[in-house]
């Protein structure tokens, strides 16, 4: 039987929800205020909050400095290529995984996720005299295809949650109508998982969006992504704060609005087979 | 008639070919400073003088140190020209990792680069890169908490009179310091000050058969004076505070003193950010009688990675960017206080640029530190703020962890010289020098 929850409790819960959702966007709240303050009121102590004289100086500034679009351009492609590219190898492995499991399928997941534990600097050296021999530093394809190898762990994994979900007598019904392999994943199965789909598609654009140690390290000026825009408005020496913020939020901008837009399925995917 | 419209077509159209020809195009990596910042702002000029054009890689200064570091030592070739300081310069060098700058044209006038400079970005004889800016550190103070305080600054003090001063100045009702300095781990950071500042005290990273000095009474007379001084008449929490934030308390007036680099002199003194900057005094750092003073020695310089298919524009973009002609661009564009000091003599003997308030201070404290000959006792190593071997960078960042620890009163001071002591024994030894 349900319990019944209380209109106070309801009030207590909605209100320790809001409390906990605005400290999270805090800093980034706070970012985006410092973005249209002077340098001289982004250090000032006590720090102002609201009210101060907004300007938009630093984000003239950061336009005239540096070409935002090229960055933004080269976020894209990256982090959308190496969703695709992630996807058509996660998807038929996790279809194997799920369907067609071996004794050994659980101890290759959690190999695959190991992989993910190791610290990325430990294998900088090697991927940087492998990008030199192939030609691929500074490349988009190059960092595609590094982004799409850091993710895929974590895109086969949610993919197998998903498809561990839906029932395998659908599948072996498709077989017996005469559905090839191809046409089970792409017709029957894929459909039936397009939520879990999305959520994995979104995740893995913030995660390639956001990722910060190879995009900066294996680009130079052709196929820096918005990273290496941010990275560009540090300084040990002078004042940055205000800039750095307006970089930022330039730079979170968009995959802001598109985490806004699609909070509904990131959600309902990411809590996926979560409640039975 | 025609063939004269041909010849002249044909002229165009060949000069055209030949520019295409030579044209390249080069890329930049540098740190996010303000004089790299209008540097690239003026390319466009290099661009009409020679053709090639210029791609920026802008970085914070640790992200280009380990991004440039991992390009040459893999010979990746995806700059070709870097922005690198004093430290890398002439380990880089050696290990024949850069162009050597030596065939600079004539016109260049490579005489010129102050000798403090082009020493400390020389190994043996051979300079492998030009500087674009150099600093040293000195002395801001504020002229009336000084004058309030019922003192009067020498311009070349002892460090008894600034502690003097900085207690003298110290108001904890109105959030004044006597004195703000980088307490911050790292040893571009609080590393840098300490070693600078135990120069004057006698102390000394090695001896002259590379043993760690950190159980000597020099470094313990300058680790207690430090943090005597600073939990006195310094900001609390004065262990994490770095450049950036004792600007920030400088420009807010709640600094009586900042000893840093001279390039802050015109920050400080900027009425747009600081709202101190008609009261700012300058002097040099302090000594301690001894005959060193704790002032550092710093250029950001350009350099072209050896195995570079671009060499002669890479050279070409160097000798317009560190000469006297952008120098002179720059001072008509945005006036002698926004030109990229410290690294040529000519400068300084420039009746337009000495009479910029700080250039004289800047020049003096430049001169007065000697990257040959740092310390009071001998010492086998180049560099005043840091020792110019491979292995520095990592035990100067774990030694200044542990004097940062010291500050913060999480342990005292003879337990962080004993563990840098340990440690820097161990890491030598590991190295093979000991």
């Amino acid at each position: 039987m349900a319990r019944e929850i209380t209109s106070q409790r309801k009030t207590i819960n909605t209100v320790a929800a809001w409390a906990i959702g605005l400290l999270i966007f805090f800093p980034i709240l706070w970012t985006i205020l410092t973005s249209f303050k002077t340098e001289a009121v982004a250090i000032a102590d006590p720090p102002v909050f609201l009210f101060f004289d907004w300007t938009l100086e630093n984000y003239s500034i950061v336009q005239e400095r540096s070409n935002y679009g090229r960055f933004l351009w080269n976020s894209i492609l990256i982090a959308v290529g190496s969703t695709i590219l992630g996807l058509l190898v996660a998807v038929p492995a996790a279809w194997s995984m799920a369907f067609v499991p071996s004794v050994r399928t659980k101890d290759i997941l959690l190999w695959m996720l190991s992989t993910k534990m190791l610290p990325a600097v430990g294998v900088l050296y090697p991927i940087y005299l492998l990008f030199i021999q192939l030609g691929l530093l500074d490349s988009v394809l190059g960092l595609t295809i590094v982004l799409m190898l850091i993710n895929l762990p974590i895109i086969v994994w949610m993919l197998y949650s998903y498809f561990k979900e839906i029932p395998v007598d659908i599948l072996e019904a498709a077989r017996m109508d005469g559905a090839t392999l191809k046409e089970e994943i792409l017709y029957v199965l894929t459909p039936m998982a397009i939520p879990g789909i999305a959520s994995t598609v979104l995740l893995n654009i913030i995660l390639a969006w956001n990722e910060a140690f190879w995009t900066l390290n294996l680009t130079a000026a052709q196929a820096a992504p918005l990273t290496a825009f941010i990275a560009s408005y540090s300084s040990p020496e002078g004042l940055f704060y205000a800039k750095l913020s307006a970089a930022s939020t330039m730079a979170i901008a968009p995959i802001l609005i598109m985490g806004w837009f699609s909070q509904k399925q990131l959600v309902r995917g990411l809590t996926f087979g979560a409640v039975k | 008639m025609k063939n004269t419209a041909r010849a002249l077509l044909g002229a165009v159209v060949a000069s055209l070919m030949t520019s295409t020809a030579f044209a390249e195009k080069l890329t930049i990596a540098t740190v996010n400073n303000g004089d790299m910042i209008r540097m690239q702002k003026y390319t466009d000029d290099f661009t009409k003088k020679t053709g090639h054009t210029v791609e920026w890689v802008t970085l914070e200064e640790n992200v280009l140190r380990q991004r440039v570091t991992t390009d040459i030592t893999t010979k990746g070739g995806a700059f070709d020209i870097m922005t690198i300081g004093m430290y890398e310069t002439p380990i880089w060098g050696k290990n024949g990792w850069l162009v050597s700058m030596n065939d600079l044209s004539a016109e260049y006038n490579a005489d010129d680069i102050l000798p403090a400079m082009k020493g400390g970005l020389s190994y043996d004889g051979t300079m492998y890169a030009a500087p674009f800016y150099g600093e040293s550190s000195m002395i801001m103070y504020r002229k009336d908490l000084m004058e309030k305080a019922g003192l009067k600054m020498p311009d070349a003090p002892s460090w008894s009179f600034i502690a003097k001063a900085a207690r003298a100045m110290t108001d904890r009702s109105t959030e004044t310091n006597g004195i703000c300095l980088r307490g911050k781990a790292g040893w571009g950071e609080g590393g840098a000050f300490i070693t600078a500042m135990s120069n004057s005290f006698g102390a000394r990273w090695f001896d002259e058969k590379w043993n760690a000095q950190f159980d000597t009474r020099e470094w313990s007379d300058t680790l207690n004076f430090f943090v005597n001084m600073m939990n006195d008449a310094g900001p609390p929490g004065f262990a994490t505070n770095g450049f950036n934030e004792n600007l920030s308390l400088f420009q807010q007036g709640k600094c009586g003193m900042w000893i840093d680099a001279t390039v802050a002199a015109s920050f400080v003194t900027n009425p747009k950010d600081s709202t101190v900057a008609d009261k700012v005094g300058f002097a040099l750092a302090p000594d301690n009688g001894l005959g060193k003073r704790s002032n550092w020695l710093w250029a950001w310089a350009l350099a072209i990675p050896a195995g570079t298919k671009k060499e002669a524009a890479a050279k070409q973009f160097i000798e317009w960017a560190t000469g006297t002609g952008y120098i002179e661009l720059v001072a008509g564009k945005e006036g002698w206080a926004n030109v990229p000091p410290g690294a040529r003599t000519s400068l300084y003997k420039n009746p337009n640029y000495t009479s910029v308030p700080f250039a004289k201070m800047t020049m003096d404290s430049i001169l007065s530190a000697d990257p040959n000959n740092s310390t009071v006792d001998p010492s086998p190593y180049v560099g005043v703020q840091f020792a110019a071997i491979p292995e520095f960078a990592g035990i100067a960042t774990e030694v200044s962890q542990e004097f940062s620890a010291a500050y913060a009163g999480q342990q005292t001071v003879a337990e962080a010289l004993a563990k840098a002591q340990a440690l820097t024994n161990e890491a030598m030894e590991a190295a093979g020098y000991r």
